[in-house]
C-alpha cells in the first residue's frame, strides 16, 4: 500500500530524511506543481476534492478552511498568516514528533503549498517547547530549503514569497487550541478567544490566518503529486487518505503505523501493536488522546478508526493515537490522573472550567482513597455534564475533560461503586506490578 | 509578583542595564519582525532566561521597560507558561511526565523513586544546584513510556534501576 507520510523514512532506514533524500523521493514536486502551474483557487479545490480532514483531532475539512480566507482586495491590507500547530501536547499523542523529527521537509513542503493557497507570505511553525529533536531537525531543514529557494523570496523562480519562522512555545496544553495558540504567538497569555470571528477572518494580529496541524499539512504534498482521486482511494471508509495511528499501554509492540484511514481498532491493536502483553487483559481505550471518550473491547474493537465511525460510537477519533487501559489499572485512579491534567491545564479564564475541574479531581481522589460516597458519583455525573456543556465556556477544554470521565462512569460504574462500598481501592495491591 | 531578593534592585535607571548587549540585541531582532514590541514578550523572557537560567524580578522590570509594557502585564505572561522560571533552578531541570500514557506504565511509582533518588520533592532543587525536579505533561513519546526530560535530553523507558546511569551523565 502507499504510505505517503512515512515511505521516505522507511526507505531511509529510519534515519532523518535530508533534503537530497527528500527530493530523490519526489519531494518538493508537489509544491513546484502548485506554485508554477496552478492558481491558489485550483489548489484549494484540489484539497477539497481530496476530502482531506484535519488530523489534529477536530477533522474539519482542510480545503474548506483554506477557502474561508479572503483573497485579493477582500483581504484588506497587511499580511495573512499560515500557522502550523506543532504544539503536540494531547496526552498519549506522539505522531507529530515523529513526522517532524524524521521528515521535516514534508512539513515544510505542506506549509509552502498551504501558504500559497491562502495567499499568506508569512508562516509560523508553533512548536512544542519541549520538542528539542524536532526543533533541531526543523531548524536545519528550514535553512536547507531556503538555500534551494523553496522558502524566502521568489520560490521556484516565481513571484511567491514566504517567510517561515519557528516559534518555540513556552509551554501550556491550552496553546493547542487555535485561538489560544494565536495569543501565545502574539506574546500574550494563551487564553482562547471568543469565536466568531474564526481565524480565517481574524487571526494572528487580527489578520486572516489558517491554523493547520502538522500531520494535516504533511498530507498535502502527495495530494498535489498524485491527485484527489488517489488520496480519497487510500481510505477504506468514507474518510480519505492514510492516518498515523498509535498505541501506548501494555501491548507487546507499542508504536506508530501509517495505515489506511478506517483501519479497525482490532487490527491496530492485535496486528500492529501485537496484542496485549502476557497476563494483561484490555479493559478500555481512549481512541485519540486524553480528551476522547473511552471505548470498550466488548463493543468497539471492530470499528473502523475514522471520524464518523468513532463519533457514532459516542467518542472521537481525535489524534488517532490510542491509550490502552489494561486490567491492572484502576479506572477511578486513571480518571483522577486525567482530571488532574485537565484541572492543571485549564487557562483559568472561564469559571466552570477553572473551578469545576479541580472539584472533579478532588471528588475522584476521595473515591479512589476510600472516602467517597454514592452522592459523589452523582455529582461527578451531573456537574461533569454542566461543566462540559458547550456554550458554558469559551473553548472546548472542559468539554474535552468530561469526555473520558462521562464514559468511565458509563462503562466502569461498578468500579466506582466498589470503591464506595469497600471504602478502598480494590486495585491497590495489584498496582505497579509491570 | 514575588518579592525581590535583598541584593536586587527593583526600581531605578540601572534596571535596563541589567540586560546585556547580547540579550538586548536578540530581543530587538525579535521585535524587528513583529507588528509591535509587546508581541516579543515570550521571546524576550526566554532569551533572558537562556542567559541567566531564570527570570528574576529585576530582569522582569528590565524586559518590561525594553518592550514598553508594565511589569505586571509581563509577569502575567511569565507566570502562565511552564518553561519560564520565576525562581532559580538547578543546572539541569528534570521534567518527569505525569500524563496518562506514562501513568499507565507506572509513572506514579517512578515519581516516588526519582524523588528518593534525588532527595527532593517536585518544585525543589538539590543542595548542590545540580537538579531541579518538576512534573511535566505528556512529552510525546508515549510508546516508550515512562518518559522524562533531563535538560534537553529525552529519556525513555525509564526504570528505577537506570536512574544512577541516567543522572550520572549530567554534571
Amino acid at each position: 500500500m502507499d504510505k505517503p507520510l512515512t515511505e521516505r523514512i522507511g526507505q531511509n532506514g529510519g534515519q532523518v530524511v535530508d533534503i537530497d533524500a527528500y527530493e530523490a523521493g519526489g519531494g518538493y514536486a508537489g509544491a513546484r506543481r502548485a506554485l508554477t502551474t496552478m492558481t491558489p483557487e485550483e489548489v484549494i479545490d484540489l484539497v477539497k476534492d481530496a476530502n482531506l480532514r484535519g488530523r489534529g483531532g477536530a477533522g474539519f475539512p482542510t480545503g474548506v478552511k483554506w477557502g474561508f480566507v479572503p483573497q485579493g482586495d477582500a483581504a484588506g491590507t497587511g499580511p495573512k498568516y499560515l500557522v502550523c500547530n506543532a504544539d503536540e501536547m494531547e496526552p498519549g499523542t506522539f505522531k507529530d514528533r515523529y513526522l517532524m523529527t524524521f521528515d521535516p521537509h514534508l512539513l515544510i513542503e505542506g506549509v509552502v503549498v498551504a501558504a500559497y493557497a491562502i495567499g499568506a507570505e508569512r508562516a509560523y511553525v508553533f512548536l512544542r517547547g519541549e520538542y528539542f529533536e524536532p526543533f533541531r531537525a526543523l531548524e536545519g531543514a528550514i535553512a536547507d530549503a531556503a538555500g534551494r529557494k523553496y522558502l524566502g523570496d521568489g520560490i521556484f523562480g516565481g513571484e511567491f514569497n514566504l517567510d517561515l519562522r519557528l516559534h518555540r512555545s513556552a509551554g501550556r496544553y491550552i496553546c493547542g487550541e487555535e485561538t489560544a495558540l494565536l495569543n501565545a504567538l502574539e506574546g500574550k497569555r494563551a487564553q482562547p478567544r471568543l469565536k466568531p470571528p474564526f481565524p480565517p477572518a481574524s487571526g494572528a494580529w487580527g489578520r486572516p490566518t489558517v491554523v493547520n496541524n502538522v500531520e494535516t499539512l504533511c498530507c498535502v504534498p502527495a495530494i498535489l503529486r498524485n491527485g484527489a482521486d488517489w488520496f480519497r482511494d487510500l481510505g477504506l471508509t468514507d474518510d480519505a487518505g492514510t492516518k498515523i495511528y498509535g498505541v501506548s499501554g501494555r501491548v507487546n509492540n507499542p508504536g506508530l503505523w501509517e495505515l489506511p484511514m478506517g483501519t479497525t481498532i482490532r487490527e491496530i491493536i492485535e496486528t500492529h501493536a501485537a496484542g496485549m502483553r502476557n497476563g494483561y487483559k484490555l479493559r478500555g481505550l481512549l481512541p485519540g488522546g486524553a480528551s476522547t471518550d473511552f471505548l470498550v473491547p466488548e463493543e468497539h474493537l471492530d470499528l473502523p478508526m475514522d471520524y464518523g465511525s468513532i463519533a457514532a460510537a459516542g467518542s472521537r477519533m481525535g489524534t488517532g493515537t490510542m491509550i490502552l487501559m489494561d486490567d491492572s489499572i484502576c479506572p477511578v485512579d486513571m480518571s483522577r490522573n486525567l482530571q488532574h491534567f485537565f484541572a492543571q491545564e485549564s487557562c483559568g479564564f472561564c469559571t466552570p472550567c477553572r473551578e469545576g475541574l479541580p472539584w472533579l479531581e478532588e471528588l475522584l481522589t476521595d473515591i479512589e482513597e476510600g472516602r467517597g460516597t454514592l452522592e459523589d458519583i452523582d455529582i461527578l455525573e451531573k456537574n461533569g455534564a454542566f461543566i462540559g456543556a458547550p456554550g458554558n465556556t469559551f473553548c472546548l477544554h472542559a468539554a474535552g475533560a468530561i469526555e473520558p470521565l462521562q464514559s468511565a462512569l458509563k462503562y466502569f460504574r461498578d468500579d466506582f461503586e466498589a470503591h464506595v462500598r469497600e471504602g478502598r481501592c480494590p486495585y491497590r495491591e495489584r498496582k505497579g506490578d509491570g | 509578583m514575588t518579592t525581590a531578593g535583598a541584593n536586587e534592585a527593583v526600581s531605578g535607571a540601572d534596571l535596563v542595564e541589567t540586560l546585556s548587549e547580547s540579550e538586548v540585541a536578540k530581543i530587538e531582532a525579535e521585535c524587528a519582525h513583529l507588528p509591535d514590541r509587546q508581541s516579543a514578550a515570550i521571546d524576550a523572557l526566554m532569551i533572558v532566561q537562556e542567559h541567566r537560567g531564570w527570570v528574576s524580578d529585576a530582569s522582569l522590570f528590565a524586559i518590561a521597560r525594553l518592550l514598553g509594557m508594565s511589569a505586571e502585564a509581563l509577569d502575567a505572561v511569565a507566570t502562565f507558561y511552564n518553561r519560564i522560571y520565576r525562581q532559580p533552578v538547578g543546572r539541569h531541570v528534570v521534567m518527569l511526565c505525569d500524563s496518562v500514557s506514562c501513568y499507565v506504565m507506572g509513572a506514579d511509582r517512578l515519581a516516588e523513586q526519582v524523588k528518593a533518588h534525588l532527595g527532593i520533592d517536585f518544585g525543589e532543587t538539590t543542595p548542590d544546584d545540580r537538579f531541579t525536579l518538576l512534573p511535566i505533561v505528556c512529552l510525546g513519546a508515549c510508546d516508550r513510556a515512562p518518559t522524562m526530560l533531563v535538560g534537553e535530553e529525552l529519556v525513555t523507558d525509564v526504570e528505577a534501576g537506570r536512574l544512577d546511569d541516567i543522572f550520572a551523565r549530567f554534571e
